[in-house]
């Protein structure tokens, strides 16, 4: 195995995103709308294809923005449909997400006589080359100090997330767990749940160029809800979340190299990561403290009679 | 493009997209048809995860038939893979459910994040093998409409042919789950069978799709339909057969569209045009549109304000008169608007709309009055009130000083059949019980009497 100083960018890289994502995704999973990530991440095609048309370039401040539009306007079309066409809301996303990513896909067919920009690497991204675009952050005559430019931009995305959670902590949780309550004790859950939409288009977009909105998907509902099974402490579920995701990133990675050892071709990190993510949440699954295995040997020594 | 190279295109003269169009349409209707399950099963987003959780089955069935030696492309060994790890993952979603306190969004997004990430995965590791190109298996994710050959299309068909049938025969079963599982249940059907092989059916359709349209638009063809038909109707027959046919309609649509255009991805076309169709229906559809609900409402709000308008000038003349046949004299507007606390403005209104009804006339001194139909109307309202009061306080209970608040909510929806059997529950020649009101049996009863 040939295990680099890339690995270890790429692992800064993808366990930053990771965790950006967890901590949105564990209030998308307490308010039952995990699948608002995966709606999300394939309707700000159109956001991308629109700024980009637009400012004839990839990659800067336009793209970000029309991709925020994009997925806020994805929440907010799903809760109109929902509200006034009395349409149930994963119907409503369904149709709403399909659509844009349709519209997406045109546009981008429109922009590709262009330029280089495909669906593609909005799906898988371009994680393994993250080390080639770096940023020195610290130099002297002895050492520097260099870290992927993907890194600083998702690092600072996670900055943002981890602040706005701080800062409405208690908003979050009392209108994740009971929204009229909330609302009679005038926190606004509306405006708790435009902002963390918000936040999951804002993660989503920054997150996409680097590591593809699959990572993108996986740790925003993966790991809060591996950390579901192992707590019910609002606390502890954000950290162990945001364990899981570092672990994911870090566990894919290194399985990403297992393929070549076995006479196999190499493989993508990020949808690596992906499925660590989803081998860890089946470890929990199995073995947790409600999991599957506890549950037999429970029910083998006291059975419940209800 | 001319407007005949459209209407040729339409109506399928041209023979390369005759078939396509045929197959894409025939798929619409499929889908159409058991996406309507899905979505009174409230299950719609089941599609996404399962059609996602198909990718690693693509990439392992090709992998398996490249190295057995047979060509890795062949449709039905694609498809075969396809099915199976999709059907797994939807077992998956299932298990979690039952077996973890996460949700069904939580259960369908991991199996179709993790899926996907290992279909991503594979697809990779799959491409770089030596020997056969697996270039274009990503065509799987967009979807390739335009390449659809003959031995494809019969391959669709026949899948499409047997799903149908399936749905059809089990019509009755499928409508007892969608609509009630736990009776279903306690009536001794298998509901956890019910589920997987609506599942099934729905893989089907799916895998069927990925050919055509891609994974991610599939999800639009299972869920746009049904969601658009039941805006026009509350019958299920009906709800099947126009989910069918706009899904039949948006696959010829947009297979005919993106022909006409070298640069459009049928797919995605296909989807804009079932969404088309879906933001109209929302807004006119006859039974649940947005429209028409909203006409519904204001009518509503029409015909409690006059009864409000009627009600409230006929409570002022019994307060005004002392004798006993009622006459119908004419009152000041400002004693009208104060029996209800109207604004200027709103009362305004209601009497503007009492006029063109011909239920009220302007004298000329500036006062209101009555006309003869709507002082038949007044009296008919204020007894119905007076009636639903009664009622309310003999069987719910209710205090007789707070009785005319609750009764001014549902009186409105009084029905002449619910007259009529209030009449003859509360037998008004006997007045046993406190009424804040007079009702005077004489008066009430010459409407005519309930038959049986």
């Amino acid at each position: 195995m040939n295990w680099t100083a890339n690995d270890f960018h790429i692992i800064l890289v993808g366990g930053l995103c990771a965790m950006a994502c967890a901590l949105p995704g564990t209030f998308l999973l307490l308010r039952r709308m995990s699948m608002m990530g995966d709606a999300i991440s394939h309707a700000v095609l159109p956001g991308l294809a629109i700024a980009f048309l637009i400012s004839g370039s990839r990659g800067n401040i336009w793209m970000f923005l029309g991709a925020a539009i994009a997925g806020i306007l994805t929440a907010l079309f799903t809760q109109w449909i929902t509200r006034f066409g009395k349409v149930e809301r994963g119907a409503a996303m369904g149709i709403v997400f399909t659509t844009l990513f349709a519209i997406g896909l045109v546009l981008m067919r429109k922009a590709a006589d262009h330029v280089d920009l495909d669906a593609g690497c909005v799906l898988y991204g371009a994680l393994e080359y993250t080390p080639l675009d770096m940023v020195t952050l610290f130099e002297n005559e002895t050492s520097f100090f260099a870290v992927p430019r993907a890194a600083l931009i998702i690092g600072a995305t996670l900055l943002f997330n981890a602040l706005v959670i701080t800062l409405f902590y208690k908003e979050f949780k009392l209108a994740s767990f009971d929204p009229g309550l909330a609302e009679t004790q005038g926190f606004r859950p509306q405006l708790m749940h435009h902002l963390l939409m918000t936040m999951v288009a804002v993660t989503t977009v920054a997150a996409f160029e680097a590591v593809g909105s699959i990572i993108v998907i996986a740790m925003l509902i993966v790991p809060p809800a591996t950390a579901f099974l192992l707590t019910k402490n609002l606390p502890v579920l954000i950290i162990v979340s945001l364990i899981v995701a570092v672990l994911s990133a870090a566990l894919g990675q290194v399985a990403s190299h297992f393929p070549p050892l076995l006479g196999l071709p190499d493989t993508t990190s990020s949808g690596m990561m992906a499925t660590a993510a989803g081998f860890l949440f089946l470890l929990a699954w199995l073995f947790g403290p409600e999991g599957l295995l506890k549950r037999q040997s429970r029910e083998i020594e006291a059975p419940e009679f209800d | 493009m001319t407007w005949e190279l459209l209407s040729e295109t339409l109506r399928l003269e041209q023979y390369n997209t005759r078939l396509v169009v045929l197959g894409v349409a025939f798929l619409g209707a499929t889908a159409g048809l058991v996406g309507s399950f899905l979505l009174l099963r409230k299950q719609s987003l089941l599609g996404d995860a399962l059609s996602h959780a198909t990718l690693p089955g693509i990439g392992i069935a090709f992998a398996l038939m490249s190295a057995l030696g047979f060509t890795g492309k062949s449709l039905p060994g694609l498809l075969i893979g396809a099915t199976i790890t999709g059907l797994f993952g939807v077992l998956l979603v299932l298990a979690i459910r039952k077996t973890t306190r996460l949700k069904d969004d939580a259960a369908m997004g991991i199996v179709l994040s993790v899926f996907f990430g290992l279909g991503v995965a594979i697809l990779k590791m799959v491409e770089r093998l030596p020997g056969q190109s697996a270039a274009g298996l990503d065509g799987f994710i967009y979807g390739k409409t335009a390449s659809m050959v003959w031995s494809d299309f019969v391959l669709i068909a026949i899948i499409l042919v047997i799903t149908t049938a399936v749905t059809i025969a089990l019509l009755k079963e499928l409508t007892l789950l969608c609509f009630d599982a736990n009776f279903a249940s306690t009536q001794g059907w298998p509901v956890l069978w019910l589920d997987i092989i609506l599942m099934a059916l729905v893989t089907a359709v799916t895998v069927v799709g990925l050919q055509a349209v891609g994974l991610i638009l599939i999800i639009a063809f299972l869920i746009t339909p049904p969601t658009a038909a039941r805006f026009w109707t509350n019958r299920l027959g009906w709800m099947l057969f126009l989910s069918s046919t706009i899904g039949a309609i948006s696959g010829w649509l947009g297979v005919s569209i993106s022909a006409l255009y070298s640069n459009l991805p049928a797919g995605a076309i296909i989807v804009i045009s079932a969404a088309t169709i879906f933001l109209f229906s929302m807004i006119f559809g006859t039974a649940r549109g947005v429209l028409p609900r909203y006409l519904r409402h204001l009518k509503l709000l029409r015909k409690v304000g006059r009864q409000h308008l009627l009600r409230s000038t006929y409570e002022i003349l019994e307060e005004t008169q002392d004798t006993k046949p009622l006459k119908n004299l004419p009152i000041p507007i400002d004693l009208l608007r104060k029996h209800r606390y109207w604004s200027k403005g709103e009362l305004a209104k209601l009497i503007r709309q009492a006029r063109s009804e011909d239920h009220i006339e302007r004298q000329p001194s500036g006062e209101l009055r009555l006309s003869e139909s709507g002082f038949g109307e007044a009296s008919r309202i204020t007894r119905n009130h007076r009636l639903w009061e009664l009622y309310l306080i003999k069987y719910a209970d209710i205090a007789p000083s707070h009785v005319d608040r609750d009764a001014d909510m549902v009186e409105h929806l009084l029905g002449a059949e619910i007259v009529h059997q209030l009449e003859a529950e509360l037998d008004l020649s006997k007045p046993t019980i406190d009424s804040p009101h007079t009702i005077e049996p004489k008066e009430l009863v010459p409407l005519s009497k309930p038959t049986g």
